[in-house]
């Protein structure tokens, strides 16, 4: 087994366990956490095949900094969601607010 | 002549984003001035765009002079500007809605100052996807249109509205996640990021499979198809009626285009036909499952976003059928193609008409519920108008722009001796007369209902616009034919001259 495919499994198992987070976690914090952990293993699968052949393939890295842009903001914008969120319903989930005002 | 005029599709995206960024520094007349100029300068560029598509026939532009495989391609044909039309179209009418909707009271002045920016990055992120062939650069459009479409939804801080729209968040982030690492293993396995590039490498394998399908599953999440459609309704029904109309005209279709683009240079190489039928399935349920909850629906802007979902649907039949064109005769593919593009179209147009009347209804009654709509057609006859008109095209009838769409994928099904998809298409076209009718019968009620607020004519006008443009486009069909011939992919364009 090569390094870099010790890198991509990785890579792909963090991706699985991010998403599997996502969907069973009911607190928003832990939603976006494992959202990140998600795309730090799709963030590591383009390191791990920028590692391949004789030279350094550069154009991942540039994908990596675009998405590690992304993500960041996409981060901040969602937690300030959550904690306006939690304001306004009390709650940290997205459990449906009872009332069904139109 | 100045280099910057020969290349109208930059301005597509840079106007609409230069607006977001100025719009902030300014209160509520220069804000005004400000949407005239973008509105202006995207009634120009598409203009333009079109002009030079007509004179020099399908062209591509490198951003920055960069060529590919380094720089990111623009291809327009007319495909590309078929959506670029829609967008400009639904674009234009809901701006003009929005500078009526959002009143003087200071609430609303500062629902306006977050509107504005987040729209017109909204639209910007839009004409970006439409003009881009490259993979990598559909991730980022995505995430720019989508983090805006989530913003939008939040304006009115309502709780319904917040959890909706931060169900679609997620959803969103996930999507794009999925389809990034189906792009990853592409890149992985071809180097390159560039679709035409990538369409001359491709080969079938495993791992082009396993990519396709992840990327499948991320831009099926966005385009809302059924099983994944949870987060459309709460978000779509809770939104502002200008961004509700703008996210299911417009938003939901950027997933679908990209998805067509794949199928339509990617597939036919590597077969997919059980994913292409499993798409046309989804497509099926979705039309029933939609409509159905459409007509249980007790509150109108919730059955008008679970008609999106089943509308959606009809989208995704064309699959299949193109399939089946490319297996036997290429007349179908050529039928369910034009089809599926003009069931984009034509739903794009109807269903914004749709949301922006029911923002007329709300602005005029004061909420959503369908017992309120009784009485309602004599008071604001315009807006019953428009509605009617807009549910013409939904529903599959002629003259709307609906029934050319449906009439296409019927016949592809039918010539292709699929009839299981024509059964459903034929179903779900009765069923979206069974939920369009409650609303009908409500507003055909006599009744003396008080109306709170008069809404402006405007308002009204811009719903009815939209909802006659859906007929426009059903009564003549030729010009919008003629545009989707314009560097077709020779596997959808062979027989597009024969058609009516």
């Amino acid at each position: 087994m090569t390094v870099v495919s010790i890198y991509g499994i990785t890579g792909v198992l963090l991706f699985v366990m991010g998403v599997f987070g996502l969907m069973t976690q009911p607190h928003l914090l832990k939603k976006l956490l494992s959202l990140n952990i998600a795309s730090a293993g799709v963030f590591l699968l383009m390191v791990a095949l920028a590692y391949r052949g004789d030279k350094l393939d550069p154009v991942p890295h540039a994908l990596v900094l675009t998405g590690i842009v992304i993500s960041v903001s996409a981060t901040a914008y969602a937690v300030a969601l959550a904690a306006r969120l939690q304001k306004i319903t009390g709650s940290p989930t997205l459990e449906e607010p009872a009332v069904d005002e139109p | 002549m100045i280099p910057v005029l020969q290349q109208p599709e930059t301005w597509l995206v840079a106007i609409p984003a230069l607006g977001a960024a100025t719009t902030f520094a300014f209160r509520e007349q220069g804000r005004r001035g400000v949407v005239s100029f973008v509105l202006a300068g995207i009634a120009i560029s598409t203009a333009m765009t079109f002009a030079k598509l007509l004179l020099r026939g399908p062209y591509s532009h490198s951003i920055g002079g960069w060529v590919a495989p380094l720089g990111i391609t623009w291809q327009i044909d007319g495909l590309a500007a078929a959506m670029i039309l829609l967008t400009s179209l639904v674009g234009v009418m809901i701006s003009r809605y929005a500078l009526e909707y959002f009143g003087s009271s200071a609430e609303e002045q500062r629902q306006a100052a977050y509107f504005w920016p987040l729209w017109f990055f909204l639209l910007s992120g839009l004409y970006a996807i439409f003009l881009t062939a490259d993979i990598f650069n559909w991730y980022v459009t995505l995430e720019l249109s989508g983090l805006a479409a989530v913003g939008l939804i939040t304006l009115s801080e309502k709780p319904q509205a917040l959890t909706g729209s931060m169900r679609y968040l997620l959803i969103a982030l996930c999507a794009s996640l999925f389809y990034l690492l189906g792009v990853v293993f592409l890149y992985g396995e071809y180097g390159s990021l560039d679709l035409t590039t990538l369409a001359a490498r491709i080969q079938p394998g495993s791992v082009t499979q396993v990519a396709l399908a992840l990327m499948t599953i991320g831009l099926i999440a966005k385009a809302a198809l059924f099983p994944l459609h949870f987060w459309l309704p709460p978000a779509h029904a809770n939104a502002p009626s200008p961004v509700s109309a703008a996210l299911s005209a417009l938003v939901v279709k950027a997933g679908f285009y990209i998805l067509l683009r794949l199928q339509l240079v990617l597939w036919p190489v590597v077969s997919t036909r059980y994913l292409a039928i499993g798409l046309g399935a989804l497509g099926a349920a979705a039309i029933l499952w939609g409509s159905a909850q459409a007509i249980r629906q007790s509150r109108l802007k919730l059955l008008i976003a679970y008609s999106t979902v089943a509308q959606i649907g009809y989208l995704f039949i064309m699959f299949p059928l193109l399939h089946a064109g490319w297996a036997g005769d290429p007349l179908w593919a050529s039928y369910a193609w034009a089809g599926g593009v003009y069931q984009a179209l034509s739903h794009g147009l109807a269903k914004a008409a749709l949301f922006l009347a029911a923002g007329v209804v709300i602005h005029a009654v004061g909420d959503d519920r369908l017992d309120s709509l009784r009485g309602l057609g004599e008071k604001l006859p315009l807006t019953a108008t428009a509605m009617a008109l807009a549910g013409i095209s939904l529903m599959g009838i002629p003259p709307g722009a609906g029934f050319i769409a449906k009439w296409l994928l019927l016949s592809a099904s039918v010539a292709s001796g699929q009839w299981g998809w024509a059964v459903v298409m034929i179903l779900g076209g009765l069923m979206a007369v069974g939920y369009l009718f409650r609303v009908y019968r409500r507003l055909l009620t006599a009744r003396d209902v008080p109306v709170l607020h008069q809404p402006p004519r405007r308002m009204e006008a811009v719903a009815l616009t939209l909802a006659i443009l859906s007929l426009v486009f059903g009564l003549s069909s030729y010009p919008l034919f003629y545009l989707l011939r314009i560097g077709a992919p020779a596997s959808v364009g062979l027989y597009l001259e024969g058609l009516p």
